[in-house]
């Protein structure tokens, strides 16, 4: 019977290993004990060893050909043995083999489905880290004041066993003093407040009054633990999470970031959008958001600095510089976030960005985006400002080389000819893969940008 | 006659010369190989013309004996320097130098002149011992034989399954040391006398009856392995075989099998201890204190170190300021000895003479048996700090090829009878395996036992 | 009832095991003609002859090991160490052979024995003298780990700890062995490994001690009673298992918890005890818990500083005033 040899786990960090080379031929007599190859693992070249007697009859894989662990490389059998079998897939009883064929004929599929594109290669379901909007500057949403906190939003601090008689005697705890270290709110002072009167203990829970009679015997023990009160609520993770935690984690964790702040006088740029709008809404047509100015200067700005509109693929052994400028903007939906793409950004005019950013924004909370509308970004955006975030982080959207993180518009003094006079800032922070772009590199990319947007007229050209 | 108990002190050998009727001084050196040699007394070697010429006697023997002589009628003529004192390692026991008192008895008046001593230690090279004179039948014989191509036809598919990922974690193989095992075991009793060893454990396992099944299962992590897939490689375990474990920190065992050999002489059985090690393992704190208190308690143990050659990939004469490691056990007042572990007859002979000598005088020992792994030290090393053509000169004194010319030599079995047991062995292994990837996985519960005697033992959650 | 002094009821607790089972003996340093360093054995080589009283070199990796082979070949052997600062030396033994050989040989062996000796500081030793090592021993699974505080406990559990048939760490101290106190002298007297013991009644503030610190909580339940509050205080006994259901039932009852250990605070069994009432009894704190232990320094030698080491009285009245809201 034919012996299928496997790529074989050779240390114990391995994962694939590379046939360095075949030391013996298809046809070939092997005993147990012969050395069929050289294997290249991650820490050593060491021998490939025949376990078993019979002729090589099949190299499944050629010199240099790197295979994970477990794929077929060689079948060993007897002479003029049928091992189609084994090749082909059928044979129930080693999947390994069947499985090693099937990857080695989709690789190959793949390498010709694969034409040569910039079109840059991405998931289903495209998304990055920050939930967004659709770049409005809007008014802080005021905060609803959370449980927990009294009328001046501030923390109650008490006591966990306070907290429990508060709530099973109905008491608000934002209208107990607390005496306790730094007002804390504990036993005594929930007691007192119950004492005064208001309101009523219910009567069938007196009996969990806090004073249980004193039993210290060996007894079994009599307290109530609060196994019973669900300290969470649980949720099904959705497939989107998923898609989230893991593209994100694989950013994080595989692209080397570092960060890039530069504080913009956007004084200017508000000032054309306000005008602008003001034609627009003559003539009826898109009104442009500041993100939609953002998404222009980075568009012609990445035109400049093609590491910064690049990707790292190290499974094919390079860095692609794409050629078009398709610009991924975060948006925030119920489920999650995703991140659809406006195509050659920086060729079209701000009111088409406009239009465009705003249709797919649209679709894209209401989740009937085509996969061609997400997929494809060479950049990213992600905005917070309408939150009021002054300033934040991004993860790199993968597999871009860059995300820009975009702070809220804030008045600001600043000085101008040794004066302070009121001005209005934009801070923005570009995460760069490290592996693409150097720190200089994104430092030029952010001057070109800041450049646009202080001199806005450009963004017309 | 100096009169004081530092003026020398003395070793001999396992043979001793207790003996009056060699003729020889207690201490004389080589008398085994005189006596061989068909020399019997002092005078008759003073007969002796020219001592290289007597059979297993070479130059550095002849030069060691001739200076005894030397020294030995110069003491005779009254011009003494050095006297020997009574000495635990010959004669009948130990009893001359039992304390009176818990006081010292140690002189502190330092004698005149350098203190020699005179030491000698036995040797078991190969090829010196036959089957015959041994007491071992034809069967038991192929029964020797049998055993060690089980260890290696079950070492090398631990290889393949390894390589499969059907073993994880640490493997340490034992291919090329088969006559240590099998040699020392065939020459105790086996269910009665107790063996520890260290973490390269499986030949020693399969030598002492453990299943390939258990052992095989044990190493694919399954519950009918012989620890319930709770030990891995390094750690097997027979209480009925009396396989006290192979242990895996180098060196912790030692103590341990010093009170393996207590208990037997508490409870006043007649039983030893057989306590294997590596040449690393004799660098640790524990071996001193191990043969230290083996010494002082008189313990029935017999320390065997395993010289590989190599720990891990230090080579034994890189790492030791004395490598002859043998003479390491003279510190304790063993006696010692040094075999040839390429030859099953050598290290049966080596280790019955030891067992013996506890039983004839009451004290521990320590033997030396020098062997060679041909693997890596574990499976992932390529062991590339050999020497060029290292390893094809040790495998042609591979001590299971020698048995087998041995058996064919005599007519004890044909050639093609040795193939059908090496086909049965080979057999054994593969249904091991098939039997082990059967086998089921510990039940998760199965993490909690075995930790605490007490069954109800309250774990934390 | 007897009144013995702690280490007499120790050695009756050997004493009786070794007379009931020849498989126990007793090896250590200077346990056998010195009649032991601390005179716990004071007598027993008389009794029990060179064979089961057996003094051992300076050795204790050495001697440990042997206990512990000596026990998977079927005896019970009563290691001593001199004090358990010098089980720091076998620490392999201790920790990596004793308590995992059971598992790793899927419950062939198993290793019934019993190291003991002193624990923790004992006056200017310095710092190499003055270690704790409970916290250290009960995070290794396999192992047991007794600390008793009175001489009655120290004979029940001894007894019950050389028939144990896990390896157990007994943990006694240089400064309690004179202390003379009630024992019983019931036959067979034994106390279960695992059960906390409530050593004073109250319904204020619960004081968790162990060994010598044990004796610091009772007096500063007598102080706190001056000042009108009812301490509890709850002698563990044994660190592993430790009986957290006596612990968690008396602070459902208080609300409050202040827990006493000479060893340095970092991951010490105060912690242990503190994560363990908050997992269980989270809603029934009134305050936080609050541990007193010796500081996160090595212990000096200078007296003044000695006594700022160690945990004491007025440092535990402190903390329970503080968890009582009364300061």
């Amino acid at each position: 019977m034919a012996t299928p040899i496997e790529m074989p786990k050779l240390s114990d960090t391995m994962e694939e290993g590379v046939l360095s080379a075949w030391l013996m031929d298809e046809g070939d007599q092997v005993s147990a004990g012969d050395i069929l190859a050289q294997v290249e693992t991650d820490k050593a070249t060491m021998d490939l060893e025949a376990f078993d007697e019979g002729v090589l009859l099949k190299k499944v894989i050629d010199e240099g050909d790197s295979v994970p662990i477990g794929q077929l490389i060689a079948v060993i059998g007897e002479e003029g043995e049928d091992i189609s079998d084994l090749l082909g897939g059928e044979d129930g009883d080693d999947s390994a083999a069947a499985d090693a064929e099937a990857a080695t004929d989709e690789a190959e599929e793949e390498a010709e489905d694969t034409p040569d594109t910039t079109e840059p290669s991405a998931d289903t379901e495209e998304v990055v880290e920050e939930p967004s909007g659709d770049g409005q500057l809007r008014e802080r949403t005021p905060e609803p004041v959370p449980a927990g906190t009294d009328a001046e939003g501030r923390r109650i601090k008490a006591s966990p066993l306070a907290r429990r008689i508060a709530q099973e005697h109905d008491v608000d705890l934002a209208r107990v003093d607390g005496s306790g270290p730094e007002g804390r709110i504990v036993r005594r002072d929930v007691e007192a407040r119950i004492e005064e009167g208001e309101p009523a203990p219910p009567p069938e829970r007196e009996e969990r009054a806090p004073e249980p009679a004193p039993q210290p015997t060996a007894e079994a023990p009599t307290y109530e633990l609060p196994d019973d009160e669900a300290p969470y609520a649980s949720e099904d993770i959705s497939q989107m999470r998923k898609t989230i935690a893991r593209r994100l984690a694989q950013s994080k964790y595989s692209a080397p970031h570092f960060y890039l702040t530069v504080d913009i006088d956007v004084e200017d740029a508000v000032a054309l959008r306000e005008d602008l709008n003001e034609l627009a809404e003559e003539q009826g047509r898109a009104k442009i958001s500041f993100n939609d100015l953002i998404t222009k200067s980075c568009a012609l700005a990445l035109k400049d600095h093609p590491y910064v509109n690049a990707a790292y693929l190290p499974d094919e052994g390079e860095i692609r510089k794409y050629n078009r400028v398709h610009m991924g903007i975060a948006v925030a939906i119920d489920e999650g976030l995703i991140t659809p793409v406006v195509r050659d950004a920086d060729r079209k005019g701000l009111t088409e960005i406009a239009r465009e950013t705003r249709e797919l924004a649209e679709r894209a909370r209401s989740r009937d985006l085509e996969p061609e509308e997400f997929e494809g970004a060479t950049f990213t955006t992600s905005n917070l400002g309408m939150f009021g975030i002054e300033e934040f982080t991004a993860i790199i959207n993968p597999p871009n080389s860059a995300i820009l993180a975009i702070g809220e518009i804030r008045d600001t003094p600043v000085v101008e000819d040794g004066e302070v006079v009121p001005g209005k800032r934009m801070k923005v922070t570009l995460s760069c893969d490290h592996r693409v772009v150097d720190g200089a590199t994104g430092a030029q990319f952010l001057d070109s940008v800041r450049s646009y947007l202080e001199e806005p007229m450009n963004l017309l050209l | 006659m100096a009169d004081d108990s530092l003026a020398s002190e003395s070793a001999s050998g396992l043979n001793g010369s207790s003996d009056e009727g060699t003729g020889f001084p207690e201490d004389f050196p080589h008398t085994a190989r005189l006596k061989q040699a068909g020399v019997t007394t002092l005078d008759g070697l003073r007969d002796v013309d020219s001592l290289e010429d007597l059979k297993g006697i070479g130059p550095t023997y002849a030069k060691e004996i001739a200076e005894a002589l030397e020294r030995y009628d110069a003491d005779e003529s009254g011009g003494t320097t050095t006297e020997k004192r009574s000495s635990p390692l010959s004669g009948d026991g130990a009893a001359e130098d039992e304390p009176e008192g818990p006081w010292t008895q140690q002189s502190i008046e330092i004698p005149e002149g350098p203190i020699e001593e005179t030491v000698s230690f036995d040797t078991y090279p190969a090829g010196q011992f036959s089957h015959d004179e041994l007491g071992f039948s034809d069967d038991e014989v192929v029964d020797l034989l049998r055993s060690m191509l089980l260890q290696r036809r079950f070492e090398n598919r631990c290889r393949q399954m390894y390589q499969r990922q059907k073993i994880s974690g640490f493997l340490h193989l034992y291919i090329g040391q088969e006559a240590v095992s099998t040699g020392s075991v065939s020459a105790v009793d086996l269910g009665d006398d107790s063996i520890i060893t260290a973490y390269r454990d499986h030949g020693m396992g399969l030598a002492m009856g453990m299943t390939p099944e258990e052992c095989m299962g044990e190493l694919f992590g399954k519950s009918t392995g012989c620890s319930k897939g709770k030990g891995g490689s390094m750690h097997f375990f027979d209480a009925e075989k009396r396989m006290m474990g192979g242990h895996a920190i180098v060196g912790a065992h030692l103590p341990l099998g010093a009170g393996i050999a207590f208990a037997h002489k508490y409870r006043g059985e007649d039983n030893v201890c057989l306590c294997f090690f590596g040449d690393g393992a004799m660098h640790q704190g524990a071996f001193r204190e191990a043969c230290n208190l083996a010494g002082i308690y008189e313990l029935p143990i017999v320390f065997i170190c395993e010289n590989n050659q190599y720990a891990m990939g230090t080579a034994v004469d890189r790492a030791f300021s004395k490598p002859d490691l043998f003479k390491h056990g003279y510190n304790f007042d063993f006696p010692c000895s040094l075999a040839s572990g390429m030859d099953v007859f050598s290290v049966n002979k080596a280790v019955r003479d030891h067992v013996e000598n506890y039983a004839r005088k009451g004290q521990p020992s320590m033997l030396e048996v020098r062997t060679y792994r041909y693997q890596g030290h574990s499976i992932t090393d390529p062991a590339e700090y050999r020497a060029a053509n290292e390893l094809d000169q040790r495998k042609s004194e591979d001590a299971i090829a020698r048995l087998q010319q041995y058996i064919v030599d005599r007519g004890i079995a044909t050639d093609s009878d040795i193939d059908a047991i090496d086909e049965e062995a080979e057999q054994k292994v593969v249904d091991a395996i098939d039997a082990a990837d059967a086998a089921p996985f510990p039940d998760e519960e199965a993490i909690y036992d075995d930790v605490y005697t007490q069954e109800d033992y309250p774990f934390i959650a | 009832m007897a009144t013995l002094q702690f280490r007499e009821a120790l050695r009756a607790a050997m004493t009786e095991e070794m007379e009931r089972d020849d498989d126990i003996f007793l090896i250590g340093e200077e346990v056998a003609e010195y009649d032991g360093a601390y005179k716990v054995s004071k007598g027993m080589l008389d009794q029990f002859g060179s064979r089961r009283v057996i003094d051992s070199p300076i050795s204790e990796l050495g001697f440990a090991g042997l206990g512990i082979g000596a026990a998977m070949n079927g005896l019970r052997p009563i290691v001593e160490f001199m004090t358990f600062n010098f089980s720091f030396v076998a620490f392999d033994q201790v920790i990596n052979n004793a308590p995992n050989m059971q598992y790793m040989s899927g419950g062939q062996f198993t290793v019934p024995i019993v190291f003991r000796g002193p624990n923790g500081a004992a006056g200017q030793l310095g710092a190499t003298h003055s270690n704790s090592t409970e916290a250290l021993y009960s995070t290794f699974p396999g192992l047991k780990v007794v600390a008793p505080s009175i001489p009655d406990d120290g004979k029940g559990l001894l007894k019950t700890a050389i028939r144990d048939d896990d390896p157990v760490v007994f943990l006694e101290s240089e400064l309690m062995y004179g202390m003379k106190d009630e024992v019983s002298d019931a036959e067979d007297y034994t106390i279960p490994i695992g059960s906390a013991r409530v050593a004073r009644e109250g319904d204020d503030v619960t004081i968790v001690a162990h060994s010598k610190s044990y004796h610091i909580a009772m007096d500063a339940a007598d102080e706190l009673e001056e000042r009108g509050y009812e301490a509890e205080v709850i002698d563990p006994r044994t660190i592993k298992p430790l009986d957290i259901e006596t612990i968690v039932e008396s602070v459902v009852k208080t609300n409050r918890l202040v827990v006493i250990d000479e060893s340095n605070p970092f991951a010490s069994v105060a912690s242990e005890v503190t994560h363990q009432v908050q997992d269980r009894a989270f809603d029934y704190l009134d305050a936080p818990i609050l541990r007193v232990t010796a500081p996160d320094t090595p212990a000096p030698y200078a007296p003044n500083l000695m006594d700022a080491y160690m945990p004491g009285v007025d440092e535990t009245v402190d903390k329970c005033l503080q968890v009582l809201y009364a300061k």
